[in-house]
């Protein structure tokens, strides 16, 4: 036999015992005892040297596990929506004499992971971290990610060691909730490491429940319980966290299925009937989440609010929830009817001859409109079928659209750049995180917000909303401006402020082996009680 | 034969420039902001102007362009936009990710798809020919992706004897390609990577060798008494050139890896890196991991050519 011959036969042995290995040895299913595996929507592991990247996943998988911010969120319960708390601060107040001057006290006796104690000073240089160019600790990438949740920041002095001020620019008496997107990272760390932000990455260092074990990158990233944490309730009951970006959904769906993860978020609705019938656990709750066509007031048919309302009794709502496999609720207003401030919104039910007369009445029949629209992207469920369907019922109505369809990243350009730059776009559908009520309902209707320097994308506009959120912005007392954010949203309504469809219900699916998770109505989540049988 | 190859080498030179120009501008063509990932939706025009500073998008393009060539000459492609790690590291770690892949990939598909289309092009028109060339065309058309999944049903979800998704246990750092607990991540992605050249090199070696067959110098080896697999050894040799060509093709193919097979399978390579660098529109990985990807394809190219040349004098004389 020849040498060639040979090396030939070698190679088909080494396949050969490959495959045939594969069908005698045991499969890594099941053999992580006390170990949470987790199959994320993310293309990649979030950035771990602060905020992170990959939106709110991000925040939910790394950021609040590895950090604190200030101000924490509720996570605790599945009944009602959650709410901030204390964090790294145990109390924040309004100064009497100067409503743009915030007083936070600080909790006591918190370490770093390091070692480190946390400390007034932490606080200032977090935050001239991610806000003064000129500071050594300035860091580009996260100047970036924090920057949504500064617009209001001026500046911050250190009072005590226990206790800092922030300065406002301008009154909000909301302003708290912006506090809690900011997360805390460990001052000693960084400067050890020389503000090698690429280096902390690989050793990052919060107060949080988990502390970091290892990465490979791209791949997997490893957590392990922080049994220091300064919450007693929140140290985790599970022996390891192991995140994995795991993009596509019929992936992880097998990989739950074969064990090889044993929480994935996000399974596709044809795949749920499947994981039940393997025994998993499907878990979902309402969440401040809506998937709408946000509206051009600056120009086309939309500006009339005729032909809005139109739009929105068009919409047959339960329709599109059956295509999502039931895993959305019908969308009536902004929020879902689970936050405190819905009230009792204009419910458009569907009703195809009454959009056809409001079209008729404003001169709009057919009513040509462009929407702009993505293939996919964070939050915008199954894009492509719900859009057809809902361009279907609008047309059945009397409306002649256009869906101009883009990417993801296409589409984040039309939402940042607004109709100053797409004036010819009349509608576009973005899915919206509706966490806190400047988020929800205050920037998509105050003119300060105005595209591309806020979220408001159509430029909507009026005296009353604007008194509205000025009059918000200057109550101090919750139970008053629960009652004037409860009255904006109405008036939201009553101007159909968008094309409302339906609010997701964020399902995930568990192994049967896992218990204790409680699935909060908010974007983030908290992994900390969860178990896993060996 | 050294002329050829000084020659061949020295055209190789401006193709790898002109497709720097293409890998450097492509992605500029593509609507979206290189720092969406980064920058809040309703940043300001000054935040976006420090971010923009701060990672050197505020330049005239033709000038990020000799910038960016000259850190690429001297083996710099950059730091990732979200990862903030060197694009070099990034590129070259998923490459050797996808290469593992390739090397099983590629003899797999080239023994087996080479294999196959001899043995049809030594009985044109049989019924060996035909259940060959079938197989060919189905292995042709089933788009990866499907296929991958299929797999993973039977194999992972089903059965449960091979994993579905990933590289080892504990992911590609720590894989051990000779323990079999990491090995068995490689069975179905390369499975998958390999159907698809499997068909198009069994339908060239077909064609070719039937070809070859059919020439009047095959006709002169029989009447010099040659036995028929004497006369086999002379065809397979004379098709070879054909059929190098096309795997040196789908070689740079497995090389450059596939987007949607290690999406599937969530392997971490080139194609992965590179779906991810487009989501984020991590323009640095992105432009670094096409032009890595690209100039494995003309160095390829250029290897199949110089070995042409080995196995047929003519093509070095033209």
């Amino acid at each position: 036999m020849t040498c060639s011959a040979l090396k030939v036969l070698s190679w088909c042995g080494a396949m050969a015992g490959l495959i045939a290995g594969a069908l005698v040895a045991p499969t890594p299913s099941a053999r992580a005892a006390g170990v949470l595996k987790v199959a994320m929507t993310a293309g990649d592991l979030p950035v771990t040297t602060g905020n992170p990247d990959q939106g709110f996943e991000g925040f939910r998988f790394v950021g609040w596990n590895l950090y604190d911010a200030l101000i924490n969120w509720d996570l605790s319960k599945s009944d009602r929506a959650s709410d901030i708390k204390p964090g790294l601060a145990t109390e924040w107040h309004v100064d009497p004499a100067n409503h743009k001057r915030w007083i936070f006290t600080l909790r006591q006796g918190v370490k770093w992971h390091d070692g480190c104690d946390f400390t007034a000073d932490d606080v200032v240089w977090n935050f001239q971290r991610i806000s003064d160019p000129k500071a050594p600790q300035f860091f580009t990438q996260q100047f970036a990610l924090s920057r949504a949740y500064l617009t209001n920041f001026d500046n911050i002095e250190k009072i005590d060691d226990h206790s800092v001020a922030i300065t406002t620019k301008f009154v909000e008496s909301l302003f708290p909730y912006d506090m809690s997107y900011v997360l805390m990272i460990s001052r000693c760390r960084a400067q050890a490491l020389n503000y090698d932000w690429t280096a902390y990455a690989n050793q990052p260092s919060g107060t949080g429940p988990y502390r970091f074990a290892s990465m490979t990158a791209h791949e997997r990233m490893e957590l392990v319980p922080n049994n220091d944490y300064w919450d007693k309730a929140r140290v985790p009951k599970q022996d390891r966290l192991v995140l994995l970006p795991t993009p596509e959904a019929a992936t992880r769906t097998a990989a739950l299925l074969s064990g090889q993860v044993n929480f994935i978020e996000a399974p596709a609705p044809d795949a749920i009937p499947v994981l039940k019938r393997a025994a998993m656990q499907i878990v979902s709750n309402a969440y401040p989440h809506n998937w709408p066509y946000i509206l051009n007031f600056t120009r086309g048919p939309f500006t009339d609010l005729r032909v809005r309302q139109a739009a929105n009794y068009a919409i047959n709502r339960d329709d599109v929830v059956d295509l999502v496999g039931g895993m959305a609720t019908p969308e009536y207003a902004e929020v879902p009817p689970t936050l405190p401030y819905y009230g009792h919104p204009v419910i458009y039910k569907f009703d195809k001859a009454k959009a056809r007369a409001l079209l008729k009445d404003a001169n709009c029949l057919p009513c040509k409109v462009t929407l702009a629209i993505s293939t996919s992207g964070s939050g915008q469920m199954q894009s492509l079928p719900m859009n057809e369907l809902v361009k279907q019922q609008l047309e059945d109505a009397g409306f002649e659209v256009t869906l101009n369809v883009m990417d993801w990243n296409a589409l984040l350009d039309v939402s940042r750049s607004g109709v100053p730059k797409y004036p010819n776009v009349d509608g576009m559908n973005a899915s919206r995180g509706l966490l806190d009520p400047v988020s929800a309902i205050i920037k998509p209707v105050a003119t300060a917000y105005w595209s591309p320097a806020g979220s408001n994308w159509g430029h909507f506009g009026t005296p009353e909303a604007d008194a509205l959120v000025k009059q918000i912005f200057e109550e101090f007392e919750p139970e008053q401006r629960l009652a004037l954010l409860t009255r904006l949203h109405e008036y939201e309504s009553e101007q159909a402020l968008m094309i409302f469809v339906v609010h997701d219900l964020n399902p995930r699916a568990l192994s049967p082996k896992v218990h204790g998770f409680v699935q909060a109505q908010n974007w983030f989540q908290d992994l900390t009680p969860i178990t896993v049988d060996p | 034969m050294l002329g050829y190859v000084i020659r061949r080498v020295l055209f190789a030179i401006p193709i790898a420039l002109g497709v720097s120009v293409v890998c450097f501008s492509l992605v500029y063509l593509a609507p979206g902001d290189p720092l969406q990932t980064v920058l809040p939706p309703d940043a300001t025009a000054e935040t976006i102007a420090i971010v923009k500073h701060a990672y050197g998008f505020d330049r005239p393009i033709p000038v990020q362009y000799a910038i960016w060539l000259w850190h690429v000459l001297h083996g710099d492609f950059g730091r990732s936009i979200a990862s903030q790690r060197a694009v070099t590291l990034e590129v070259f770690g998923a490459l050797g990710n996808t290469a593992m892949l390739a090397l099983f990939a590629a003899p797999l598909s080239f023994m087996v798809g080479y294999g196959m289309g001899a043995l049809a092009g030594c009985f044109p028109g049989q019924a060996t020919d035909r259940i060959v060339t079938g197989a060919a065309v189905i292995g042709v058309s089933l788009p990866n992706y499907w296929l991958g999944l299929v797999l993973v049903i039977i194999f992972a979800v089903e059965y449960m004897v091979l994993p579905a998704s990933g590289m080892g246990q504990s992911g590609s750092a720590a894989f051990t390609l000779w323990h079999w607990s990491d090995a068995q991540f490689l069975v179905l992605p390369v499975i998958t990577l390999a159907m698809i050249p499997i068909g198009i090199i069994a339908r060239t070696t077909r064609a070719a060798v039937a070809e070859v067959r059919s020439q009047d110098f095959v006709t002169t080896l029989r009447a010099m008494g040659l036995g028929e697999g004497a006369v086999i050894r002379h065809v397979l040799k004379n098709a070879s050139p054909q059929v190098l060509a096309v795997m040196g093709l789908q070689f740079g193919y497995l090389m450059g890896g596939s987007i949607l097979v290690e999406t599937v399978f969530t392997w971490p390579g080139s194609g992965f890196l590179l779906f991810k660098a487009i989501i984020n529109r991590d323009i640095p990985v992105l432009q670094g991991t096409i032009l890595a990807l690209s100039l494995i394809f003309v160095a390829t190219n250029l290897v199949v050519d110089l070995l042409q040349a080995v196995l047929d004098p003519r093509i070095r004389r033209a």
